[in-house]
């Protein structure tokens, strides 16, 4: 007789297994059975991934709304609906973000917190951002600088804090005067 | 370097042997998440976008090479067996994600092996870089070099708030997921890994076994990674990444000294059976093999044994492999009995420093 598993060692150990969902009886080879020593992985543990998780967040989130106001929004960019998370657990395109912000919000700080980005930024689509980014960096540095008393430093870091805050200042008023949104 | 190489060598320059820590530490890696702004992402995209996004990652490479003076190999999954693409996904050049649907999936790898862009996997583009040893300073700028290139003449998909924008919303910010595989047989014979996974867990990182089924890990090798994206610099995870490696590098050093105090005779004649096994045997087991080396290689940083080098022990660990040995014999039939057959004739020949195979094939 061959292993019920493996298909390809002869079967020496007859296995028996009782669960909720019923009893199982298998003829093991002594390399498969080793395998369920250990008993009892649930079948494909391991491929629950996180998506799966998502899914179940996405899935408590206000549905039953959606349907009372006619199947819900729609991203425009890519057609992607709310239930469509629920779905799969991932993001259509970069406008879903946008599309579904208000609903996301609740998931988002469920995994993040309440955290922004305060990590890289892209250079030439940034603009600003990259110089806001530089503030925020500063602001760190002058409070710390400012909790250890090191005050010479620290009035280094306000001036070029000022002097950027004045570049953005200026470079959002040349931005309209050049007809930018 | 010719593209058949990839499947057939078994060394990769990041991988175990060099750098910093590397008794404990065998790489470091750097994942960055982008995707083009607009373009549905790949899980929501027809062919035709699919196709667009790679035009747009195609477009780019000859700058990406200009910039990082490496050339890259374009590799179509659709071009590539079954056996070829696992052998990829051995070496950890691809991830299981980019084989699974072959159609439009692609990945640029560089000639030195050290990056690698997954394109259409879950996102538009995964960049991929690895250094040797503890450090991940060094892949974290190549990847950004690679970014920065992208940026310049793609819009990329971010948002002030949220950062870069990725198909699952866990990769969100700053895209990054930093990997050290650590090699910890000290921990795990002294039966403190646990407490280490424990922890690493509270202070926000996963640990899992790089090889083995479920959560019964195979070859003491583990893979420590962040959790979170958003909110923190790429300079601040990796920095966390690394003092937490380096807590646990403490520990395993500290653990493998007291089995070398405790039980030295013991250890020694396990680490002297284990290589006697690998040297001679006509038939190993996927997991057997991965069990001996660990513990060659850990007496060989004990001192215990000096018949090898640390670089054997990895190129042991991609050529024992079950998809590279199929794939060096040219079959995907081979039996259970065949692989363990095969694998134990390549370890011989690996530790006898016999040539490679690749340059025995015509």
């Amino acid at each position: 007789m061959l292993c019920d598993d493996c298909h390809r060692n002869e079967a020496c150990i007859h296995f028996t297994q009782i669960s909720p969902e019923g009893k199982i009886d298998k003829n093991l080879c002594e390399a498969c059975a080793a395998r369920y020593q250990n008993f009892v992985p649930p079948a494909d543990a391991r491929n629950f991934t996180v998506n799966d998780f998502l899914k179940g967040l996405f899935g408590k989130t206000p549905e039953e709304k959606e349907d009372k106001t006619g199947g819900g929004q729609v991203c425009p960019n890519c057609g992607m609906t709310y239930r469509d998370f629920a779905h799969t657990g991932k993001i259509g395109c970069s406008v879903c973000y946008d599309t579904f912000r208000a609903q996301l919000a609740p998931l988002l700080k469920r995994i993040h917190g309440s955290s922004t980005h305060s990590g890289k930024i892209p250079r030439r689509s940034g603009g600003v951002l990259v110089v806001r980014h530089e503030i925020a960096l500063l602001k760190e540095q002058l409070a710390e600088a400012v909790q250890g008393e090191a005050y010479e430093k620290a009035a280094e870091y306000r001036d070029k804090i000022r002097a950027l805050e004045k570049q953005i200042a200026e470079e959002e008023k040349g931005g309209e005067a050049h007809g930018r949104a | 370097m010719a593209v058949r190489d990839l499947y057939r060598d078994y060394r990769l320059p990041w991988f175990g042997g060099e750098g910093e820590a590397s008794d404990v530490v065998l790489a470091s890696r750097v994942r960055l998440a982008r995707n083009f702004a607009r373009l549905p992402f790949p899980n929501r995209a027809d062919r035709q976008q699919l196709a667009e996004a790679q035009n747009r990652a195609a477009s780019v490479f000859s700058r990406i090479e200009k910039t990082t003076g490496q050339e890259f190999d374009a590799v179509g999954m659709d071009a590539l067996t079954q056996m070829e693409r696992e052998v990829l996904e051995e070496k950890q050049l691809i991830s299981k994600n980019l084989t699974q649907e072959p159609a439009y999936r692609s990945a640029f790898i560089s000639n030195d092996r050290k990056c690698s862009v997954l394109v259409n996997e879950d996102d538009h583009l995964r960049i991929h870089c690895m250094a040797a040893g503890l450090d991940l300073r060094t892949p974290l700028d190549a990847a950004f070099r690679v970014d920065d290139v992208v940026e310049e003449t793609q819009d990329v998909a971010f948002d002030e708030k949220m950062g870069y924008l990725t198909s699952c919303p866990t990769n969100l910010g700053t895209g990054l997921r930093a990997t050290v595989l650590l090699h910890l047989p000290g921990l795990v014979y002294t039966r403190n890994i646990n407490n280490i996974i424990n922890i690493s867990q509270q202070l926000g990182l996963s640990v899992r076994g790089l090889y083995g089924e479920g959560s019964e890990t195979v070859g003491n090798i583990f893979a420590v990674s962040n959790q979170l994206t958003l909110g923190f610099t790429e300079q601040a995870i990796i920095e966390n990444l690394m003092n937490a490696a380096t807590q646990i590098i403490d520990n395993e050093r500290r653990a493998r000294k007291a089995l070398s105090m405790t039980s030295k005779e013991r250890l020694e004649d396990a680490v002297w059976r284990s290589y006697g096994v690998l040297k001679y045997a006509r038939s190993l087991g996927e997991s057997e093999v991965l069990e001996l080396i660990s513990k060659v290689r850990l007496g060989l940083d004990l001192g215990l044994l000096h018949e090898a080098t640390a670089e054997r022990f990895s190129e042991l660990l991609i050529a024992s492999r079950p998809s590279y040995l199929k794939n060096l014999a040219g079959n995907d039939n081979l039996s259970q009995t065949e692989i363990d057959r095969k694998r134990a004739a390549v370890v011989r020949e690996i530790l006898a420093g016999g040539a490679p195979e690749q340059e025995k094939s015509p």
